[in-house]
């Protein structure tokens, strides 16, 4: 039985700088069920960057309705937007984004101030998630004093926090080496299928998109391929078979 | 998110660029502890000189002479139309206490081989019991000495200073006066610097008789004198003092019905009402330049703000990213400049303290630290600081998630 936490219906996104209007979007109808792993694929300027910044709540669209878990996102004030964000989406991003000067618990914590839990429990929670992801004994450590992975970590932890019914993450392995990313997938894999967590993962990169169960492509706005993918790749394998490297 | 959220969000904020908080703050610092300092000094002021008008006594009149129709003008423009007499029909009036009249003149004094340049005033035994002097040795000369025109002088601190080697009792020495032998009787108390800063200790007194007939010359009119000090027996028969004495010298001065007075009666609450409303206004213009230099320090905050909204976009990208609404941002923001301008109020007001007691000190001049004004300077600067706030941080919240997480 199908639980949809994404419906799209004929959604566009026009941008109008002026009177040449840019349709970033044209008419995308997609499903996504709950407990689902996809991965949204295309080149830049294809719409997938649009794509994502409506499904994340960021961006309104022009036309077309878009349903998260049954409510209509469409007609959201952005006080309301800004809530199912801090709730329901954990984003992940390329460039980590998370503050510098900042400790890697603060960073964690940011999501659950905005939902208003009182400190000691935001706390507890924030070194909770960085033990899960990895990071027991770094919780005091500044952004620029992390790896890339670490930092990508941190940014994971962030987006589990509220316990959000989607990750939604942009090119989450764009900055990190091949090592690096096969970890952050295995991660996010394990996240996936322990939890039942659902995942899209927007990425131009094939092999990224290989670690998902379902492949959604997109060009000039439009959906040309959705389809199962066969037999996903699993991230935690290949990190085994990997030789040993220091960290 | 509430307000412990809030304050803690905004000093993290500020805490992670201390440089820039700490000199965003110091135009706050700077305009507080100038406001406050200003008014200290102001009313420092207007509380001396009110104190020492009050100690001239309050139930004091001075009668001085005016220029009327046909008046007796002396060689300076002055008037002449006072005399030793007016002042001694004065001092038969019933409501009167003590009558003192002054003439002056500039003369050298010499003792040995040092001299000074100083004023010799000439008046009667009355002028101690008015002024309320205590000598610091020696006596204030008599109404005897007064009759006899005896060449008697009782000196001011800074004339025994200047005339006589330091330790030196002058009682009973012998000075002169522009060639004229004076024995010292007396020494005055020190009453330090008059208004304008003319030294009010710089003076010699003698018998007023002793002054008109030695050093005044033969004036225009004889018996002139410069001014009548006039102790009323209380403050309440002030007004009815004056009104006697009105009468009294315009029948002397056979003026007609239809003719102004020659003279004019001071008196001392009408001087003290003026120099209040003086430095009243002195303290207002100080406050006045200083709260200029708070509101530069309002608009340093707006500009700090305005630049730290730009640099820190991402941030505010990622914020609303992770679920900060418009509102949250804008108080965060709002919250960083109050912080600011509040702390930097707060080191200004314990600068301000600091500094006007530095100044009482190095200068010598009495502030007079006003709570009200301390209040005044820290409201202001809060005000300055959701004022100047509030641009920036509406700025930030406007900001669009999708282009401030692109920011670079």
């Amino acid at each position: 039985m199908a639980h949809p936490v994404i419906q799209l219906k004929g959604v566009t996104r026009v941008y109008s700088p002026g009177s040449n209007q840019v349709w970033a979007l044209r008419g995308i109808n997609l499903e996504i069920n709950r407990g689902e792993m996809v991965a949204i694929m295309g080149a830049s300027g294809s719409g997938k960057s649009t794509l994502m910044h409506i499904l994340g709540c960021l961006d309104r669209p022009s036309s077309g309705q878009y349903l998260f878990a049954n409510q209509d996102v469409t007609r959201m004030t952005p006080d309301r937007l800004a809530r199912v964000r801090n709730r329901e989406i954990g984003f992940i991003f390329q460039s980590f984004n998370l503050l510098s000067h900042t400790p890697a618990w603060e960073n964690v914590c940011l999501p659950m101030i905005y939902a208003g839990i009182p400190r000691p429990v935001m706390i507890r929670k924030a070194m909770a998630m960085l033990a899960r992801v990895g990071l027991k004994g770094r919780e005091e450590h500044l952004p620029n004093q992390l790896s890339g992975g670490q930092q990508q970590r941190v940014a994971i932890a962030r987006a589990l926090v509220n316990e959000p019914s989607i990750i939604l993450a942009d090119e989450p392995t764009g900055a990190l080496d091949t090592r690096t990313s096969i970890e952050i997938m295995a991660l996010l894999q394990q996240l996936h299928q322990e939890k039942g967590l659902t995942i899209v993962i927007v990425t131009h990169e094939p092999d990224i998109a290989a670690y998902c169960e379902r492949l959604v492509r997109i060009r000039d706005g439009q959906i040309i391929e959705d389809r199962p993918v066969p037999e996903p790749r699993l991230a935690a394998r290949e990190l085994a078979a990997l030789p040993v490297e220091e960290d | 998110m509430d307000l412990y959220a809030a304050l803690t969000v905004a000093w993290r904020g500020l805490l992670a660029n201390k440089m820039r908080s700490i000199l965003t703050m110091l135009g706050i610092i700077i305009g507080v502890a100038a406001v406050i300092i200003m008014i200290s000094i102001g009313q420092g002021a207007s509380a001396q000189v009110t104190s020492r008008i009050a100690s001239m006594g309050s139930n004091l009149l001075m009668v001085m002479p005016a220029a009327s129709f046909g008046a007796v003008r002396g060689a300076g423009g002055q008037v002449n139309s006072l005399t030793l007499d007016d002042a001694r029909a004065i001092g038969e009036l019933p409501l009167v206490q003590n009558v003192a009249p002054e003439a002056r003149s500039q003369v050298t004094a010499s003792f040995g081989s040092r001299t000074w340049t100083t004023t010799v005033n000439g008046t009667t035994a009355g002028l101690q019991a008015i002024k309320g002097w205590q000598m610091t040795a020696g006596a204030f000369f008599s109404n005897d000495d007064v009759d006899r025109a005896a060449l008697v002088a009782v000196l001011g601190p800074t004339v025994v200073a200047n005339l006589f080697p330091s330790g030196f009792n002058p009682i009973g020495a012998s000075i002169t006066l522009n060639n004229l032998q004076f024995t010292v009787i007396g020494v005055l108390p020190s009453q330090g610097g008059g208004f304008g800063g003319a030294d009010q200790d710089d003076v010699i007194y003698i018998p007023i008789t002793t002054a008109q007939r030695r050093f005044l010359g033969q004036g225009v009119v004889p018996n002139s004198v410069r001014m009548i000090n006039v102790q009323a027996q209380d403050t309440t028969s002030l007004t009815a003092v004056q009104e006697e004495i009105t009468s009294l010298l315009r029948q002397r001065h056979h003026l007609g019905a239809n003719q102004d007075d020659d003279f004019r009666i001071q008196n001392m609450t009408a001087v003290l009402d003026t120099v209040a409303a003086a430095t009243g206004s002195m303290t207002l213009l100080l406050a006045g330049i200083a709260a200029v230099s708070l509101l530069v320090g309002g608009i340093g905050i707006m500009n700090i703000m305005l630049v730290s909204v730009t640099e820190r976009t991402r941030e505010i990208g990622i914020r609303m990213a992770v679920g900060a609404t418009r509102g949250a941002i804008l108080t965060q923001f709002l919250v960083e400049a109050m912080i600011l301008s509040l702390v930097g109020g707060l080191i200004g007001v314990a600068g301000g303290i600091i500094g006007s007691k530095v100044v009482a000190m190095l200068a010598k001049w009495p502030t007079v630290l006003n709570p009200m004004a301390i209040l005044l300077a820290m409201g202001f600067a809060a005000l300055v600081g959701i004022f100047f706030g509030y641009y920036p941080a509406r700025k930030a919240a406007n900001a669009d998630p999708i282009e401030a997480l692109r920011f670079e």
